[in-house]
């Protein structure tokens, strides 16, 4: 009887797969074959790529079997090969939770922007993503209320992500369910011109659908948006709880404007603020808890080892890579080529980016796991 | 041979010191025009081999299954030792190297990689990266030169044990990867210490490389047999075979890389203190050796047959190494360097012979011809069974 306890049999056959496959594990071989099952890494699988403006796009992705769900407004970051280089960014859900359990995200390629070009320029249905859960707080309170977004330029993500949910769009034209009858929304959207608006058409036909209020401001026909017009464009914008998504100016002057007038605001940032690669820096070793000064010509190694922290190092010229360490943050600049390695916690690997220390100066504060 | 600065011909003797740090600045170069075009079809080419290598893995092992067939067993046994032929070489190796670190893969990672192997990727990073190509054929820093247990060089002094050194390296080629183990584990000079007295990094290091060997063996001797069946017994001789066959390759393979006749060795005392970018990779031209071949033949070596480039730069992708060879030796002919390469059979004759050499007094191989034999029988019998006053007699005598 206790032979042929099904969760014993399965514990023995995981025992006898993993001694087999030692010294890799069952999954190394697994994954051949079934990448996107449960209990593996997380991952997804691009299944369409459909254009929104000249330089934008929408991936549709298919998660791996594991994928927990999200609430819309939040954002996945996607773990894509560029250049034969895993590299990590965040990106908005655009839909709510959807019945043929896909995610998508929308992507407009920044000038010289290695992944969101990539994305949206060569990036082709089949190709294999890595995923984490969704994260981010930046969703509405599930009670509804009377709330203003203020969206620019690509910061509609998240956005877009919320309304579709509230409000989906059918070929019938757009649903209003009674999850959504409780929700009074003013949307503050704000584009170079409407040709460049992702999701112009969407929010119009929402619009039109008297499913929220839409007040677009293209910069090419309206100017550019002064903050302390939005009591003008939005009369009860005291009622109305602020969430905001753009660029780091637009976000500075609302969180100006709305403290001093004690209006609620949430918002949620795209770009990281990075120090500008400077001359040396300190280096902070997040586990040993050692606070080096190190210049900006001097290894890393070096600097660390003459403040008295035992480094692990082999070759100390860049060759066997016995001194590498993850970097969670900061910028190193390559001692031998003066190229610069960047991490931060937004878009880099969770683990960190390696760097190998004998080789490479502080460029701005970095931390080290060490 | 002798260490390259006892030679009465330094082979480097026309170089200046401009020219030196010269040829650091072209190596640079070549090794920054890589690194500058590394990309998606390098990415593509080591997921392409770790692929195959899985599914000739797992492939040959199913067939093992019924190796009770002896076609099953021929198939099987051909199959496991290629793909352990390429875990080892092409892809173990290589990735503990970090030449694929740049792709920020963790599964393809220098940090993350275990290999197919009795030596635990810790111990073997530390041994190979950080000693072997650090002081690359440094007499006495060196311990791949003859893995701390053989006659390298002329100027380590004859002993009587030497004798056995030929059998001793076919031996050690047989089960090369507990070789390596133990090489890494630095054993001989650990287990010198008394017991209570060694230190604890050995302790931890040794518990380790238990651990891995008995994992290695439960599943090639245990695990897999039980699962074959009535071909148990089938199954254990394949897999015995297949670690063999792997294991007498790789060790021809790395026997090549440092060891023919001609290779340089060199003088620890030679060694500036503060080596120079340009001296160090003139050391690394001069200690190692090329085999020619074909495509199939470079990646069964893991592309180690590009020994002279891997050494100059181990961290390049190996699937590059064939394309710059043909500069890199531009640069030898340049430089009136020899670069040493040559056919397989020819490098593994080449380094046995070094071996029988070595295994006998200085000058005592190429002084024998037939007519003098007995006389040199004669005197090698004294040396070996006189003490340590008759050999330096004799050897001085020669
Ligand atoms: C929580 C969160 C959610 C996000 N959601 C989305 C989203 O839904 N859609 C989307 O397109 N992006 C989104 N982003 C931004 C995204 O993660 C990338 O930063 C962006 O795609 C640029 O990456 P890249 O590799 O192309 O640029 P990089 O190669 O990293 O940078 C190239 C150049 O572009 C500049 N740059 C970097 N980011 C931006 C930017 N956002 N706008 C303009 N210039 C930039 C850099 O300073 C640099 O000069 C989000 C970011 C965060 C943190
Ligand atoms: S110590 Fe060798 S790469 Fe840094």
């Amino acid at each position: 009887m206790a032979l042929l306890d099904p969760v014993r049999v399965r514990n023995r056959l995981a025992g006898v797969a993993e001694a087999l496959t030692s010294p890799l594990v069952p999954a190394d071989y697994l994954d051949l074959f079934a990448p996107l099952r449960s209990g593996t890494d997380l991952r997804g699988r691009i299944e369409d790529v459909q254009p929104e403006t000249a330089d934008a796009a929408t991936l549709v992705i298919r998660p791996g079997a594991d994928w927990a769900g999200h609430v819309p407004g939040q954002y996945v970051r996607i773990g894509i090969d560029v250049d034969g280089v895993r590299e990590w960014r965040a990106y908005s859900l655009t839909h709510g939770p959807r019945a043929d359990g896909r995610i998508s995200i929308t992507v407009k390629a920044v000038p010289d922007g290695k992944v969101s070009t990539h994305l949206v320029r060569r990036a082709r249905p089949g190709t294999l993503v890595h995923l984490e859960q969704a994260a981010g707080e930046f969703v509405l309170p599930p009670a509804g209320g009377k709330f203003l977004f203020v969206t620019a330029g690509s910061g509609i993500t998240p956005v877009i992500g919320m309304l579709r949910n509230l409000f989906p769009a059918t070929d019938g034209g757009v649903l209003r369910p009674p999850r959504s009858a409780r929700h009074d929304i003013v949307v503050v959207h704000v584009a170079p011109s409407r040709p460049d608006s992702i999701f112009s058409r969407d929010l119009e036909a929402l619009h039109a659908a008297g499913a929220i209020r839409l007040v677009a401001r293209y910069d090419d026909v309206h100017g550019l948006l002064d903050v302390d017009d939005l009591a003008t464009l939005v009369p009860d914008l005291t009622e109305r709880p602020t969430f905001a998504c753009g660029p780091a100016g637009l976000l500075d002057a609302l969180e100006r404007h709305h403290a001093d007038a004690g209006l609620e605001l949430f918002t949620e940032q795209f770009r990281v603020a990075l120090v500008e690669a400077g001359e040396g820096g300190t280096v902070h070793f997040t586990q040993g808890g050692a606070v080096v000064e190190a210049d900006g010509a001097t290894p890393i190694l070096v600097a660390a080892e003459d403040a008295g922290v035992l480094m692990p190092s082999g070759c100390r010229m860049g060759i066997c890579y016995g001194c590498v360490l993850p970097m969670r943050e900061g910028t190193v600049r390559d001692l031998r080529t003066g190229e610069l390695t960047t991490a931060d916690p937004m878009s880099s690997d969770a683990g960190g980016v390696p760097i190998q220390t004998c080789i490479s100066a502080a460029a701005g504060p970095c931390h080290l796991v060490h | 041979m002798t260490a390259i600065t006892k030679k009465p011909e330094n082979p480097t003797a026309h170089l200046t010191p401009e020219d030196i740090e010269q040829i650091g600045v072209e190596l640079d170069a070549i090794r920054q025009d890589i690194i500058d075009s590394r990309g998606a079809s390098d990415a593509a080419y080591i997921r392409r081999i770790v692929r195959t290598q899985r599914h000739l893995e797992l492939g040959s092992r199913a067939v093992l299954l019924a190796s009770l067939f002896p076609p099953a067993w021929v198939v099987g046994t051909a199959g496991l030792s290629i793909a352990k032929i390429l875990e080892n070489m092409e892809i173990g190796h290589n990735v503990m190297h970090g030449q694929w670190d740049w792709m920020r893969d963790p599964k393809i990672h220098s940090t993350t990689w275990e290999w197919d192997n009795a030596s635990p990727a810790e111990g073997w990073k530390h041994s190979h990266n950080q000693i072997h190509h650090t002081y690359t054929n440094i007499v006495g820093k060196d311990n791949d030169l003859g893995y701390g247990i053989m006659r390298v060089d002329e100027g380590q002094r004859w002993h009587p044990l030497y004798l056995l050194q030929p059998m001793w390296n076919f031996v050690n080629a047989c089960f090369f990867e507990y070789g390596i183990a133990a090489y890494d584990l630095e054993l001989g000079r650990n287990l010198a210490v008394p017991k209570d007295q060694r230190p604890e990094t050995f302790k931890r290091s040794a518990r380790n490389t238990l651990r891995k060997i008995r994992k290695q063996m439960t599943k090639d001797y245990v695990v897999h047999p039980a699962l074959s069946g009535p071909s148990f017994l089938h199954t254990l001789a394949a897999n015995f075979t297949a670690n063999l066959v792997r294991n007498l390759w790789s060790h021809s393979v790395i026997m090549c890389g440092h060891f023919p006749e001609g290779v340089e060795t060199f003088e620890k005392a030679a060694i500036p203190a503060n080596e120079t970018r340009g001296e160090w990779y003139l050391r690394q031209m001069l200690g190692s050796a090329n085999i020619s071949g074909s495509r199939a033949m470079h990646l069964m070596s893991g592309n180690l047959s590009h020994q002279i480039e891997h050494h100059l730069f181990p961290d390049l992708p190996s699937n590059r190494y064939a394309e710059i060879a043909p500069r890199v030796r531009e640069l030898f002919e340049k430089y009136d360097l020899n670069y040493h390469s040559a056919p397989l059979p020819k490098q593994v004759a080449s380094a046995w012979h070094k071996v029988f050499r070595l295994a006998l007094p200085n000058g005592w191989l190429a002084e024998t011809t037939p007519r003098n034999a007995p006389k040199q029988l004669a005197k090698l019998y004294r040396m070996t069974t006189g003490g340590p006053k008759v050999r330096r007699a004799l050897s001085s005598a020669a």
